[in-house]
């Protein structure tokens, strides 16, 4: 194995295992790190959905944009650059983030969710892959989203970045602009959103990962992408690694649980935990990257990442607006009976609309 | 010697359309692009493909390769 397949592999290790120290210092179970449900507590930080529960300003996105911009400009790999399709991104970064609050998290929680015991992401994770295999489907047929070009001006770049600064701000200062409403920010009193460790704590794991993340390109569809398409399992090997740092330490912690019953914010609907992550699988390939690699994309200039990044946020925005994310399975209660949890039928609809718009954008963005 | 233009595309179009030319079984091809990214994997798939890459201009965001059998 070369020195580049080691490097994914440890960073891989190294981030699985950060992932359950953050559980330990305070974060919800198995989500360690999520993309797509810290985003949606940015979201509800800002004001942009009411769902009581997952609203916090989390410190682990701002770190990871902050740790990628600060490695990539010292690595004289900052450039910002756009212009390919950005509307169109942002809202596939829309779907995406429908598919993820479908399943109950994006491809990365989906990995701790399965190094945490949890079958039903093991669901999610064959729809992920058959969601990747119908991405590269439509990039062997020409798909393009068209050229992005590098901008005359470093600045556009710079946005997510200096947004990322002002958001720390706002969490470190405590900033209420609205009184009578009680935020924003706003933060969950009950909930995941309320679950979080110390802040010096998750900014410092974002930014480590952010800058593992960026120096190594890891990408988790891109993972499966280059195993189908070029029999490549560079990327995959940090996939892999993520899996094993996270396994290993959840079960040192007692923190591995298997089964399908009793996960933790999770459901065992399994048509949609697949379709779900079926949805995100494919919206990333047509997009070049999973969530993660979006948000670190976003941080060395690439303003069409920012755009899907941004689309995910407003996306989350709008899903728990419209009552489109699925609810989390529970047991039972004195008055109530246990149930499975999954996504109503306005959900179902939104994830369905989602894969069908997904394929005719991967059937007409084609260079003959 | 074919010219190929990948500045600007997404991942993994690069690779796609380098592994086009070769499996086409041309034995020279001059390829550039603008991200650090495109060229680690282009010149990877080359080489494991059996050819030599020569770095004509060789820049993070600025780059020019030939590849040859």
């Amino acid at each position: 194995m070369d020195r580049g397949k080691w490097l994914i592999l440890v960073s891989g290790l190294i981030i699985g295992a950060i992932a359950v120290t953050l559980v330990k210092l305070g974060n919800p179970p198995n989500m360690g790190f999520c993309i797509a449900c810290f985003e949606r507590d940015i979201a509800g930080a800002l004001g942009l959905h009411r769902a009581a529960v997952a609203q916090y300003m989390r410190p682990e996105i701002i770190g990871l944009v902050l740790g990628s911009a600060l490695t990539a400009l010292f690595a004289g790999e900052y450039r910002a650059r756009g212009g390919s399709a950005t509307l169109l991104r942002f809202f596939m970064g829309v779907f995406m983030m429908v598919g993820a609050l479908v399943f109950l998290g994006c491809p990365l929680r989906d990995i701790l969710r399965m190094a945490g015991g949890d079958y039903n992401a093991v669901v999610g994770l064959f729809g992920f892959i058959l969601g990747v295999g119908t991405g590269v489907f439509f990039l062997k047929q020409g798909f393009d989203l068209g050229r992005a070009k590098i901008s005359s001006s470093p600045l556009g770049g710079l946005i997510m970045p200096a947004l990322m600064l002002f958001f720390l701000y706002l969490l470190l200062k405590g900033t209420v602009f609205n009184p009578a409403d009680g935020g924003p920010l706003f933060f969950s009193q009950k909930g995941p959103g309320s679950m979080h460790a110390a802040i010096a704590f998750s900014l410092g794991a974002g930014l480590i990962v952010g800058f593992l993340a960026q120096r190594t390109r890891l990408c988790l569809s891109g993972g499966i992408r280059d195993f189908i398409l070029i029999r490549d399992n560079t990327l995959l090997l940090g996939f892999i690694g993520i899996f094993i740092g996270a396994l290993v330490l959840n079960i040192a912690f007692g923190l591995f649980k298997a089964g399908f019953a009793g996960q933790p914010i999770a459901h065992s609907n399994h048509i949609w935990n697949f379709l779900g992550l079926y949805l995100v699988g494919l919206t990333a390939t047509l997009l070049g990257g999973c969530p993660l690699r979006q948000l670190i994309l976003s941080g060395q200039g690439d303003m069409d990442a920012a755009a899907v990044v941004i689309g995910m946020i407003v996306g989350a925005g709008v899903i728990h607006n419209f009552g489109l994310a699925s609810s989390a399975m529970a047991a039972a209660t004195a008055t109530a009976p246990a149930t499975i949890g999954g996504p109503n039928i306005f959900g179902q609809i939104a994830c369905v609309a989602g894969i069908l718009i997904m394929l005719v954008i991967g059937y007409t963005y084609r260079e003959e | 010697m074919e010219k190929l233009d990948v500045r600007g595309l997404s991942c993994p179009i690069p690779v796609i359309k380098t592994k086009k030319l070769i499996d086409q079984g041309l034995a020279e091809i001059q390829i550039v692009g603008d991200s650090a990214v495109s060229k680690e994997n282009v010149s990877k798939l080359a080489r494991s493909c059996g050819y030599t890459v020569v770095m004509k201009v060789d820049e993070k965001n600025n780059w020019e390769m030939e590849i040859k059998k």
